[in-house]
C-alpha cells in the first residue's frame, strides 16, 4: 500500500503541528508514508472563487505528485473533497484521496488509539467533510446515525465530548467568502463559539483547520481561553499548549 | 450602469442590528427544527426525496409533450388556457381578462410567480386595487414590501410591528400585538374584500397533465375563499409547476409541508379541475426565462423547485441577512441558483454569498444540488458578469504560484517571515477583511516541509 500525504496549502505553512500529527498518526498505525516535497495546494481558493482555470496549475501538479500512489491521505476534509471531485475525478487508475478520519476508519480500520485528552471538547462538523465526503450523518438527511471523526475521538481516554445545540451548523469560514462577506462569515463563526462557550468546551476539535483558523481568528481577537486543534493533534496524543 | 447593492453590504447592514439578526436567525432555525423533527416520523423519507426528484427530472425532459397534453385535458374540462413567453405577457393576459370580464374588485391569494412578474404593480398602475388575502402577504402589501421568505412572507416582522401596521392600516387597537387579535382583524377585513371581489386570482403549485386539473396549496384557505365567492378565478402557473399524474401528487404533499414548515400537510389542498357552471376559469402558462434555464445543462435541475423554503430555512447566510439582501423575488439558496439565470448582471452576487455547505441540498425534497450549481454559477459570472479586475488578478497570482512548488515555498516563508517582523498596524490595515474581527494564525517556527525534510526525508 503506497501513501501518499497531501498537506494543504495553509497547514504546511501556518499550522505544521496538525500535519506533524497526521504523519505521526499514519505511522502508528505502521502506515509507510511519503510526503511528495513538490506539492502546493489543490486550487480550491482559485476554482471556489470561480476562477477554476487559474488552479489548473495546482491540479496538474496535484496529479504529478501523485501519480504511482494507491492513496492520497489529506487531513482537511474540504482540500479532499475538491481534489476528489476536481483534481481525480474521471481518472483512469490513479490514487484514491481520503480524508484522515475516513481513511483511519474506513482503510486502516484503526479500532484503538493510545492517546489521553483529558479536556471538554466540541467537535466541529466541517461543512464539505460531513456533505461532500459524508464523514457523517449530517443533521439533514433521515438516514442512520453515523460519525466517523466522532468515533475516532471516542477512543481517545479521558476525553470530555459534548453535544452542541446546533450540531453542524457551518462556521462561516468558506474560503474566500471569509473576506467578501466578511460580515456574514464573522456573525456564524461567533454563534458557533458561543454553542461550543455554552457547552463550557475548553477545545474545538475539527478535521478541517481551515474552519479552525477562523474560529481560531475570533477567539484569540475576543481574548477567550477557548483553544482549537487539528483532530489528529488530539488523535496523536497531543495536548493544548498554553 | 450602476450595480445593485452587493449582497455582502445588504447583509452587512442587515447585521448592525444585532438583536434583530439573532432574532431572525433563531425564528427560522426553529422552523427548520420543527421541519427536522416531521421528517423524522416518515421512515421512506429519503426515497420519497428521491422519487421526487425523480419524478422531476422525467417532467423537465418531456416538458413540451405534457404541456400540451395538460393543455388538452385542461381544455377539455373547460378552463381557458393562455400562454405567456415572459411576465409581460402574463400581466396583459391578465389585465385582458379583468376588462373583457368588466372585473372591478379583485383578491390574489399567494403567487410567487405574480410576484416575479410584478403584476401587483402593474395592475395598480391600471388602477385596480389587487388585494392579497394570505395574511404575510396582507402585511407586507400594508408596509409596501415584497415577500422575504417565499413561504413565510412577512418573517422579517415582529409581532410588535406587525400591531403597530395593523393600527395603522385596519384601525386596531395602538400597541396591540396579541396574534389572535391581530388575526381576527385581519379575518373581519379580509371578509369584506373576498365578498366583494369578482375575480380571484391564485398560483398553482402543481398541474396534473393526465386530469387537466390543478392543485393550490394554502394555510389559510384563502384560495378557496377568493375563488368560491368570485366568478372569475385565474390561475397563474409557472411551465415546471406540472406533475405527470394525480397518483404522483402523494409524494409531493408529503414533501411539501414537512419541508417548508414542519406540518405533516399543508391544511387546504385544493383542487380545481373546472369551472362551476355560469363562472369562467383562465389558467396561463408562464416562461418568462424557464425554457432558457431548461436548456442550460449544469442549472436546470433548479427548475425541479416546489417551493417549499426549506433551503432558506437551513442557509446560515439566509437566517443572518434576510430576503432582503438577496434583491430577488426568489431569495436564498434557490433564489441564488435561479436568478442569475434571469439577470447575469444584476444578481452576480447571489452565487458567493454562500460557503457551498451544502445544507440546502441536503434539505431540499427533491434534492436540487443547490450548492453545486452555486459553484458552476460563480465559474460562469466570472466569465461573463461584471468584472471584478482585483480579485481576477489576486486569483491569476494565487494560481501561478501554487503551479509552482519553488515559488510557493519562497513566498510562503516570504509570508511567514513579514507577519512576524512586521509592526500590527501595518499587518492589520483597512484593507485586511480577515483581521477586521479576526486574528490571522500565530506564525509557526517553521513550515511543515522544513519540519519534514530535517525529520524524515532521507
Amino acid at each position: 500500500m503506497k501513501v501518499g500525504l497531501f498537506i494543504p496549502c495553509y497547514v504546511e505553512q501556518f499550522y505544521p503541528n496538525a500535519a506533524i500529527a497526521s504523519l505521526q498518526l499514519l505511522e502508528k498505525a505502521g502506515v509507510t508514508v511519503d510526503y511528495p516535497l513538490q506539492q502546493t495546494c489543490c486550487g480550491q481558493p482559485m476554482a471556489n472563487s470561480g476562477y477554476q482555470q487559474y488552479g489548473e496549475g495546482a491540479a496538474k501538479l496535484f496529479r504529478k505528485n501523485f501519480e504511482g500512489y494507491d492513496y492520497v491521505v489529506c487531513p482537511s476534509g474540504s482540500c479532499t473533497l475538491h481534489a476528489k471531485e476536481h483534481i481525480l475525478s474521471g481518472q483512469e487508475g490513479g490514487p484514491k484521496i481520503y480524508e484522515l478520519c475516513e481513511f483511519l476508519t474506513d482503510v486502516l480500520q484503526i479500532k484503538s488509539l493510545d492517546a489521553s485528552f483529558p479536556y471538554r471538547v466540541g467537535l466541529h462538523a466541517s461543512c464539505h467533510g460531513l456533505r461532500g465526503l459524508h464523514l457523517a450523518k449530517p443533521s439533514e438527511l433521515m438516514i442512520p446515525e453515523f460519525n466517523k471523526p466522532l468515533s475516532l475521538l471516542e477512543m481517545v481516554k479521558d476525553i470530555d465530548l459534548v453535544h452542541l445545540a446546533r450540531k453542524d451548523e457551518c462556521c462561516g469560514f468558506g474560503g474566500t467568502f471569509a473576506v467578501f462577506e466578511e460580515a456574514v462569515s464573522v456573525d456564524m463563526g461567533k454563534d458557533r463559539i458561543k454553542d461550543h462557550e455554552q457547552q463550557g468546551v475548553q477545545v474545538i476539535t475539527g478535521a478541517d483547520m481551515s474552519c479552525l483558523m477562523h474560529l481560531e481568528g475570533l477567539l484569540r481577537r475576543e481574548k477567550k481561553a477557548i483553544k482549537v486543534m487539528h483532530i489528529a493533534e488530539i488523535l496523536n496524543g497531543q495536548i493544548p499548549n498554553n | 450602469m450602476k450595480l445593485p447593492q452587493t449582497h455582502a453590504d445588504a447583509a452587512a447592514d442587515f447585521l448592525k442590528d444585532t438583536e434583530r439578526s439573532h432574532w431572525h436567525d433563531e425564528t427560522l432555525w426553529h422552523v427548520r427544527s420543527k421541519r427536522d423533527a416531521s421528517a423524522e416520523k416518515i421512515p421512506e423519507w429519503e426515497q420519497l426525496r428521491t422519487l421526487a426528484s425523480q419524478i422531476k427530472d422525467h417532467v423537465l425532459s418531456n416538458l413540451d409533450n405534457l404541456l400540451l397534453k395538460f393543455e388538452k385535458n385542461a381544455q377539455a374540462n373547460g378552463i381557458e388556457i393562455l400562454w405567456a413567453k415572459d411576465a409581460q405577457e402574463h400581466n396583459e393576459h391578465v389585465l385582458r381578462i379583468l376588462e373583457e370580464n368588466q372585473v372591478k374588485q379583485l383578491v390574489k391569494s399567494k403567487s410567487i410567480l405574480t410576484e416575479e412578474c410584478g403584476l401587483n404593480h402593474f395592475l395598480e398602475d391600471k388602477g385596480y386595487d389587487v388585494v392579497d388575502t394570505d395574511l404575510g402577504e396582507r402585511i407586507i402589501q400594508f408596509n409596501k414590501q415584497v415577500p422575504s421568505h417565499i413561504v413565510m412572507p412577512a418573517i422579517h416582522l415582529k409581532k410588535k410591528e406587525i400591531g403597530d401596521i395593523f393600527h395603522e392600516h385596519l384601525g386596531t387597537d395602538e400597541g396591540a400585538d396579541d396574534p389572535q387579535y391581530l388575526t381576527e382583524a385581519a379575518r373581519q377585513h379580509l371578509r369584506q374584500k373576498f365578498i366583494q371581489a369578482h375575480a380571484a386570482i391564485t398560483g398553482v403549485n402543481f398541474g396534473i397533465a393526465e386530469t387537466g386539473g390543478f392543485v393550490v396549496c394554502t394555510n389559510e384557505g384563502n384560495a378557496d375563499m377568493g375563488t368560491h365567492l368570485a366568478d372569475i378565478h385565474i390561475a397563474c402557473m409557472g411551465i415546471e409547476k406540472l406533475i405527470p399524474r394525480a397518483a404522483d401528487l402523494g409524494v409531493f404533499l408529503r414533501l411539501l409541508a414537512r419541508s417548508a414548515t414542519g406540518q405533516s400537510i399543508t391544511n387546504y389542498n385544493s383542487h380545481f379541475h373546472r369551472p362551476r357552471k355560469g363562472k369562467k376559469m383562465y389558467l396561463i402558462l408562464v416562461d418568462n426565462g424557464r425554457t432558457k434555464q431548461l436548456g442550460r445543462e449544469d442549472f436546470r435541475n433548479s427548475l425541479k423547485c416546489i417551493r417549499c423554503g426549506a433551503c432558506m430555512n437551513t442557509c446560515p447566510i439566509y437566517r443572518r441577512s434576510s430576503g432582503f439582501s438577496y434583491n430577488s423575488t426568489v431569495p436564498g439558496p434557490i433564489g441564488s441558483i435561479l436568478s442569475p439565470g434571469m439577470d447575469l448582471k444584476k444578481h452576480s452576487t447571489l452565487p458567493f454569498a454562500s460557503t457551498l455547505c451544502g445544507s440546502c441540498s441536503d434539505v431540499c425534497p427533491v434534492k436540487i444540488n443547490i450548492h453545486e450549481q452555486l459553484y458552476k454559477w460563480r465559474q460562469v459570472i466570472t466569465k461573463e458578469g461584471p468584472s471584478q479586475p482585483s480579485k481576477k488578478w489576486a486569483m491569476r497570482f494565487g494560481g501561478n504560484v501554487m503551479s509552482k512548488p519553488k515559488l510557493f515555498d519562497l513566498m510562503g516563508k516570504m509570508a511567514r517571515k513579514s507577519l512576524s517582523i512586521s509592526p500590527r498596524g501595518f499587518v492589520y490595515n483597512s484593507f485586511n477583511a480577515w483581521g477586521k474581527h479576526r486574528e490571522l494564525p500565530e506564525v509557526p517556527k517553521e513550515s511543515f516541509k522544513d519540519w519534514y525534510k530535517k525529520n524524515r526525508n532521507k
